[in-house]
């Protein structure tokens, strides 16, 4: 299948499932999709399209917890990047990837830690990076997160 | 049986950093494995938000001493995305020729450890000698023969004078033919068939599913280099091959990176002769706001970065994705049913981006049976005289 096939595609097959879809430049698209169909999305990109994982990346917005999920489909050179937004609210939850693909168990085990996502599904979702004594609802990446331990040092950089 | 755990680290077998491994063994055969990994958690992608677009070429280049100019390469990328620009053809080149001499002296690094903890010692003190001749041209061309400080968003920071060519080439040159010879005696000898064939194999399938990259999926039959895929910088305009192998086994593994060195000498070559005569450098100015996707080859496979912009001169987010995340929970399929005295090779076979020391203590559930990092590493060279002993 060539680019213009692959966009087609998707925007036919997931009509109800696209909330936005961007079409960057010749080698990146971006679509935002609704959380509950992302599994979805995301296994007939990696399944039917053969495209490789290539990392899931979080961000918080301040309004919502953003995550992109990095697929590419090397035969063609592009690299599509799944976007879901996910409200704050007390517990933020989405699928997880992991049992379609092994790949994606480390990336949402650190997303869990540092942006406090829970991924319903993911066998094993304990720490990756942070610390045993790290506070169990503090999670570094999130805008709010204020510093907890009073004893440390470090350089803010200003 | 009796299953046996047995904790290796926090400090790598091979390398000199620290990650934390709970072998689950019976008798001599592994039956599972947990890797802890964050003893060395350093908060870089907090840390980038804070630095302006910039000063972060500088934090990312100190994620590792061997990679520093993945990072470095697919941060200034990602931000070149973001805007889109395209980088002077002179200052393409420039970064081509950087960051193929650290693949050479990155594969050579992993040879000569791989070779010292076989047990042959002759390996390793050739192959760090070559990496030598490499880092000394690396210092003629960059300043240095670590941390380059090469890249900035929009080109280079430092032009190649005509006359450092000629030496560099010289230098290059000069590595082939012992580099051949090393390559026949590491690919032809018995013994090694013996120890690596056949051991941790990474089958194709697996290689998919974990999203392995690199050498080590390359080694699995896997046809993938970002360099080819997704051509970036001057790789489209040089002749070279991708190398895979079949069986994904640690002998495999070794070969894609003997044999990928070569690759790196004739594209290094071949871009210091065809140096273009251009501007190195766009001098950008304001980084519009957006988001950016970097991704290159590095040594270990893709390193990718993403980055964001809000219209300030910092980034608002920035996510480092280094190739040994990907690669190493592949160890769950590779080490599974080995024995303890390969568990070295295998765990080194990705090449992680970790490190080792002697803090090794392998003991059984009483406590008796106490390894050092030196015993382990002894138990694998032990295990490589014998084969030799029964072949001759």
């Amino acid at each position: 299948m060539n680019r213009e096939q692959i966009v087609k595609e998707l925007k036919d097959l997931f009509k109800e499932d696209i909330v936005d879809f961007f079409d960057k430049s010749e080698k990146r698209i971006y679509i935002e999709v609704k959380p509950e169909s992302m599994l979805k999305v995301a296994t007939h990109i990696f399944k039917t399209l053969k495209a490789r994982f290539n990392i899931a990346s979080g961000i918080d917005t301040r309004l919502d917890i953003e995550i992109l999920y990095h697929f590419t489909v090397e035969d063609i050179n592009l690299l599509i990047s799944l976007r879901v937004k996910l409200p704050k609210k007390k517990s933020i939850e989405i699928d997880s990837l992991t049992p379609i693909m092994k790949g994606a168990d480390w990336v949402e085990r650190e997303i869990h830690e540092l942006l406090g996502v829970k991924f319903t599904g993911h066998p094993n979702l304990k720490r990756l990076l942070l610390p045993d004594e790290w506070p169990k609802d503090s999670y570094p990446l999130r805008r709010d997160y204020k510093e907890w331990d009073k004893g440390a040092i470090r350089d803010r950089g200003v | 049986m009796k299953k046996t755990i047995v904790p290796i680290g926090p400090y790598h077998p091979l390398q000199e950093e620290p990650e934390f491994f709970t072998l689950t063994v019976e008798g001599e055969k592994i039956t599972d494995i947990d890797v802890a990994v964050g003893y060395n958690h350093r908060g870089i992608e907090k840390l980038s938000e804070e630095k302006t677009f910039d000063q972060v070429p500088f934090v990312v280049e100190r994620i590792c001493g061997i990679c520093s100019t993945s990072h470095p390469l697919a941060y200034v990328r990602a931000v070149e995305d973001i805007i889109p620009v395209t980088v002077p053809p002179r200052a393409q080149f420039i970064r081509t020729i950087i960051a193929e001499g650290e693949r050479i002296h990155s594969h050579l690094l992993w040879l000569g450890l791989a070779g010292h903890f076989l047990g042959y010692n002759t390996v390793y003190m050739w192959a760090w000698k070559l990496r030598e001749e490499i880092l000394d041209a690396m210092e003629i061309l960059s300043g240095n023969r670590n941390n380059y400080a090469m890249f900035k968003p929009g080109g280079v920071r430092r032009n190649i004078k005509k006359e450092d060519i000629p030496p560099v080439i010289k230098k290059i040159d000069s590595i082939i033919s012992t580099l051949t010879m090393l390559k026949k005696a590491v690919v032809d000898d018995p013994v090694l068939h013996a120890r690596t064939k056949g051991v941790g194999i990474l089958k194709k399938e697996d290689a998919i599913s974990y999203s392995a990259l690199g050498p080590t999926a390359r080694a699995s039959g896997i046809r993938r280099d970002v360099r080819k895929d997704s051509p970036y910088e001057a790789y489209d305009k040089v002749e070279w091959q991708i190398i895979t192998m079949q069986s994904g086994d640690v002998f495999d593994k070794l070969v894609v990176r003997v044999l990928e060195i070569f690759e790196s000498i004739k594209i290094i070559k071949y871009c210091l002769q065809n140096l273009p005569d251009t501007e190195i450098d766009l001098n950008l100015e304001d980084i519009p706001p957006g988001e950016g996707i970097g991704h290159i080859e590095a040594p270990r496979g893709e390193c990718f970065h993403y980055v964001r912009s809000d219209g300030t001169n910092r980034p608002i987010r920035h996510k480092v994705r280094a190739p040994t995340f990907m690669n190493l929970p592949t160890y769950k399929s590779t080490i599974v049913g080995q024995t303890i005295s390969d568990a070295t090779i295998i765990l080194a076979a990705i090449d992680p981006c970790y490190c080792c020391t002697e803090r090794i203590a392998v003991l059984n559930k009483k406590g008796k049976r106490i390894y050092s990092g030196e015993g382990l590493v002894r138990l694998s060279q032990e295990k490589t005289e014998k084969i030799r002993g029964q072949l001759q």
